[in-house]
C-alpha cells in the first residue's frame, strides 16, 4: 500500500517537474512582468507530493514496513525510533529521495521569495532547477526506487548498519545535503542570468542569501560528521582526508569563494563572469562528490552498495550538465573590464579566491590521483594526511595574513597602508609567550601559531570598534575570528596529542608518559539491540595527580551482526582522554588506544563559530531587503 | 582566443570523464590472491640487527623461502609462532621473518621469550616495505621458490593444516 503510495506521489511530482518546464518556455513568449499563478500553483503542487513521497518512506520506516525493499534491506523493529528515521537517509535510495526533496523545496522557495525580481531569470532558474529535478526522479524511479515492492513480505527487516545508528550520524547527511544540493539553486540562477542577461547587482543580491544559508549548512554538516568520525569510528581523529570527506570539503572551498566574491559583484560590479564560473563549479563538484561516493569507485566508510549502473548513470549526468553548461557559459557570457585596484578590497578578495581554488586543486588532486593512476596504469596508492598537511600547511600563513589585513583595506582604494600597529605588536607578544610555554621547535608550526593569533586579534578589536562605529560586521568578523581559533586550536592540539597502542591483560597497568592506565575489569551488558564488553580502565596523571575513569565497550548488534568499537571519552574543558579497546581472538589479551586530545572542544567551537558567521550574514541579508 | 580556450576545457573534460567512465569498470577491490604465480619484486630491505640491507634476488641460493611478516603487538602472530618454529627445522626451508611496524626492543623481547624460527630477520618500522609484498594486514605468510615465484599465501595465522600444506610442498 506505501509501496503504491510512494510511487504515484513521487511520480505525480515528476509529472509536475515536467509540466512546470513547458509552461515556463510558454511563459517565456507572454509579454508582461509578472509570472502566471498557473506556474506557482505546480510548483506547489510539486512540493506537495515531493514532501508526501518522502513522508511515506519515512513512515515505512517508523512502523518497519517491511513491504518495500529498502525498510527491509535497512531497517529492523528493534531499533529505536530515532534510527528508524534516520535510516531513511542512511542508504542509497532514501537519500536520494531526500536530494530531491531539497531540490524542489529550493526551487519552490526561490520562485516565491523573488515575487520582484526579472521574470525572464526566475523563468530561466525554474527551467533549470525543474530539469535537474526530473532527471534526478527519472533516475530514483527507474534506477533507485526506495517504493520497490518485495513479496512475501519479510517478518524482519535487516537493519542498519551500527555505525551509522548514531545522533550525530542521523542529522550529518541533511545538513549536508542542504549545504551542497542547495547549490543547485544558485547553478541554476547563474545560467539564467547569463541568458536572460540579468545585470551584476541584482544577480549579486538575488544569489547571496541562497550562498550564506548553503554555506551555513555545509560547514555544519561537515562539522557533524568530523564529531562523529571522533568518537564513533575510534581512531581518535577528526580529519582523515578520507576521499569522501574531501567531497564534502570541495564544494565548501567553492562556497566560500564565492561567499566572498559575490560581494564584490554586489559592491564594485565586477567578478560577473568569475562569480557565474564558481556558481556553475559549486554544483558540479557537488555531483563528482555524489559520483565518488555512490559509484563505488571509491573505498570508503561512506561508501553505499555497489551498483556500476548507479555511476554511470550520474556520470552521464555529469557530463552532460557540465558541457551544457560551458556552452551556455562561453555562448553568453558579457565581455568584462577588469576594474578593480590592486590593494583595494576587491583585490584581496580576488586572492582569497585564488587562495580557495588552489585548496580545492589539492584536495581534487590528492582525491581522484589514486582513482586514475589505478585505472590507467593499475598502480594502487593511498594519497593521505602527509601529502595535505605538507602541501596545505604553508599556505596557511598568508591566507591567515590576508584574512588578517584583507579587511582593513577599502573599496576601489589602492592606499598601501603597512599596518604595522598595535595588534601586530601584541600578537608577536603574546606568541612569544605561547612559545616558551609550548616550545615548539617547528617553524611552520610556529609561524602558524603566530598567525592565527594575529587574525584572533585584529578581529576582537574590530569587534570593539565596529560596536562603537555602531557599523557592526558581525558575520565577517565571526566566521574570521573562529577561523583564527579553529587553526590555533588544530596546531595546539596537533603539538600536545599523546598515542599509544598497547596490549593488556585484565588487572595489568600500563606506563605511558605521564600517565597511568590501569585495566581494572572487564563485564558485560546489553543495550536494547546489542550486547557488550564494557572495559573499565582508571588512568592516573602522575604529573596532576589526578584520576578519571573509562569504560570503552566492544558491541555486538544483532542485526545487522556487527561488531562496532566503542570509544570512551572522558572530555574536559581543556582537553579530552580517550580510549578504544579491541579483544585479539582467542586470548584474553586487549589492545588499547590511548590518546589525550587538548582543546577538542575548543575546535568544534570554533567550527560553530565560522559557520555562525554564515548564519548571521544570511540574516543582515534578510534585513535589508 | 576563445575558440583555443573551449578546445582546451573540452580536451581536458573529455580526457577525466573518459577515465572515470573505465573506472567504474575496474577491480574495486584490492585482491592479492593473483600475485600467487607472480615473481617477487627485487627489492632492497633491511636487516633488523643493522642498517646493511638484503636483497631479495639473494632468495635464488635457497630452495624454498618462506617470508612471514608478524609484529609483537599482534596476537595471531604469537598464536602462529609455534608454528614457524616447527618449519624453521626443515633443511629445506630459510624462513624470512619481516617484522612489521613495530617497536625494536619489543620484537626482541618477543622473540627472546618464544624462540626465534628466522634465518634473516628484517625491519620495516613503517610497513612501506611489504607493500611490495602485497600485504596489507598481519600475519601473512608468503611461500617463494628459488625462481622467486609466490606458490602460496596465506593471509592469517598459519594453522596446523598449513604447516602441512607447506611441508608437503617443500618435499617435492
Amino acid at each position: 500500500m506505501l509501496s503504491n503510495l510512494g510511487i504515484i506521489s513521487s511520480s505525480i511530482s515528476l509529472l509536475a517537474s515536467l509540466l512546470l518546464i513547458y509552461l515556463s518556455f510558454v511563459e517565456l513568449k507572454v509579454s508582461g512582468d509578472k509570472i502566471q499563478k498557473k506556474i506557482y500553483k505546480f510548483s506547489s503542487v510539486q512540493l506537495i507530493f515531493s514532501l508526501l513521497s518522502f513522508l511515506v518512506l519515512l513512515i515505512g520506516y517508523i512502523f518497519s514496513d517491511f513491504s518495500m525493499i529498502n525498510v527491509y534491506e535497512n531497517s529492523h523493529t528493534e531499533k529505536p525510533l530515532l534510527y528508524k528515521i534516520s535510516g531513511t537517509w542512511g542508504n542509497h535510495e532514501g537519500s536520494l529521495l531526500l536530494w530531491i526533496n531539497i531540490l524542489v523545496l529550493f526551487s519552490f522557495l526561490f520562485l516565491f521569495l523573488n515575487k520582484n525580481k526579472n521574470k525572464n531569470f526566475k523563468i530561466f532558474t525554474l527551467i533549470f532547477q525543474n530539469l535537474l529535478i526530473s532527471i534526478f526522479f527519472i533516475f530514483l524511479l527507474t534506477n533507485s526506487n526506495p517504493f520497490s515492492p518485495v513479496f512475501p513480505i519479510p517478518g524482519e527487516g535487516l537493519g542498519l548498519n551500527p555505525i551509522l545508528q548514531d545522533p550525530a550520524l542521523a542529522i550529518h547527511p541533511p545538513l549536508l545535503y542542504v549545504g551542497f544540493v542547495g547549490s543547485s539553486i544558485y547553478f541554476s540562477a547563474a545560467l539564467a542570468a547569463l541568458i536572460s542577461k540579468v545585470e551584476a547587482k541584482s544577480l549579486a543580491t538575488t544569489l547571496k542569501p541562497w550562498i550564506s544559508i548553503s554555506w551555513f549548512f555545509q560547514t555544519t554538516g561537515i562539522l557533524v560528521g568530523s564529531i562523529w568520525a571522533y568518537y564513533e569510528l575510534g581512531w581518535g581523529g577528526y580529519w582523515f582526508w578520507d576521499p569522501v570527506e574531501n567531497s564534502s570539503l570541495m564544494p565548501w572551498f567553492l562556497m566560500t569563494a564565492l561567499l566572498h566574491s559575490v560581494l564584490v559583484l554586489e559592491r564594485r560590479i565586477g567578478l560577473y563572469s568569475w562569480v557565474i564560473i564558481l556558481s556553475i563549479l559549486t554544483f558540479t563538484m557537488s555531483v563528482v562528490g555524489t559520483f565518488l561516493v555512490r559509484s563505488g569507485i571509491l573505498n570508503s566508510v561512506h561508501t553505499f552498495a555497489n551498483d556500476p549502473s548507479r555511476g554511470l548513470f550520474i556520470l552521464t549526468f555529469l557530463i552532460l550538465m557540465v558541457f551544457s553548461s560551458i556552452f551556455i557559459f562561453f555562448k553568453y557570457t558579457p565581455s568584462e573590464k577588469k576594474n578593480y585596484k590592486i590593494f583595494s578590497k576587491e583585490f584581496f578578495i580576488l586572492i582569497n579566491n585564488w587562495f580557495m581554488v588552489f585548496f580545492l586543486a589539492v584536495v581534487l588532486i590528492g582525491t581522484l590521483y589514486p582513482v586514475f593512476l589505478d585505472t590507467l596504469i593499475g598502480e594502487k596508492i593511498s594519497v593521505g594526511p602527509p601529502y595535505y598537511n605538507f602541501v596545505l600547511a604553508p599556505f596557511l600563513i598568508p591566507l591567515l595574513f590576508l584574512m588578517t589585513s584583507g579587511p582593513k583595506h577599502k573599496w576601489i582604494s589602492s592606499e598601501t597602508k603597512i599596518f604595522f600597529d598595535i595588534i601586530l605588536f601584541l600578537s608577536v607578544f603574546l606568541f612569544l609567550i605561547i612559545f616558551f610555554i609550548i616550545k615548539e621547535n617547528n617553524l611552520l608550526i610556529n609561524l602558524i601559531l603566530l598567525f592565527s593569533i594575529y587574525l584572533i586579534i585584529q578581529n576582537i578589536f574590530d569587534f570593539y570598534e565596529n560596536l562603537k562605529n555602531r557599523n557592526i560586521n558581525l558575520s565577517r568578523i565571526i566566521s574570521h575570528f573562529g577561523f583564527g581559533l579553529l587553526i590555533f586550536f588544530i596546531s595546539v592540539n596537533h603539538i600536545f596529542s599523546v598515542e599509544s597502542n598497547f596490549n593488556v591483560r585484565v588487572g595489568e597497568k600500563k606506563d605511558i608518559k605521564n600517565y597511568i592506565i590501569k585495566f581494572e575489569n572487564l563485564e558485560t551488558s546489553s543495550g536494547n539491540n546489542y550486547k557488550s564488553v564494557v572495559g573499565y580502565f582508571e588512568i592516573f596523571n602522575k604529573k596532576k595527580l589526578i584520576k578519571e575513569n573509562l569504560e570503552p565497550e566492544i558491541r555486538v548488534y544483532n542485526q545487522p551482526k556487527t561488531i562496532t568499537y566503542e570509544a570512551s571519552i572522558n572530555s574536559n574543558l581543556f582537553s579530552d582522554t580517550y580510549l578504544t579497546m579491541s579483544n585479539i581472538s582467542d586470548s584474553d589479551i586487549f589492545n588499547i588506544k590511548f590518546q589525550k586530545k587538548p582543546f577538542m572542544n575548543f575546535i568544534w567551537l570554533s567550527v560553530l563559530l565560522i559557520s555562525l558567521g554564515g548564519i548571521l550574514n544570511f540574516f543582515k541579508r534578510k534585513k535589508e531587503i | 582566443m576563445k575558440k583555443i580556450h573551449l578546445i582546451t576545457t573540452f580536451a581536458f573534460l573529455i580526457f577525466i570523464f573518459t577515465t572515470l567512465y573505465l573506472s567504474l569498470n575496474n577491480r574495486k577491490i584490492y585482491n592479492t590472491k593473483d600475485i600467487i604465480g607472480q615473481k617477487i619484486d627485487t627489492v632492497e630491505l633491511t636487516l633488523f640487527d643493522n642498517s646493511k640491507t638484503f636483497n631479495t634476488k639473494e632468495i635464488s641460493n635457497y630452495k624454498f623461502t618462506l617470508f612471514n611478516f608478524w609484529a609483537s603487538w599482534c596476537a595471531p602472530c604469537r598464536k602462529e609462532h609455534k608454528n614457524l618454529i616447527k618449519l624453521s627445522k626443515n633443511k629445506n626451508l630459510k624462513i624470512i621473518g619481516v617484522n612489521f611496524k613495530d617497536n625494536k626492543t619489543q620484537a626482541k623481547e618477543f622473540l627472546q621469550e618464544m624462540g626465534d624460527p628466522f634465518f634473516i630477520l628484517i625491519s620495516d618500522p613503517k610497513g612501506k616495505q611489504s607493500v611490495n609484498f602485497g600485504i596489507y594486514g598481519i600475519p601473512e605468510t608468503i611461500l617463494v621458490n628459488e625462481d622467486l615465484t609466490i606458490l602460496k599465501k596465506y593471509i592469517g595465522p598459519l594453522d596446523l593444516k598449513d604447516v602441512k600444506e607447506i611441508k608437503k610442498i617443500i618435499k617435492q
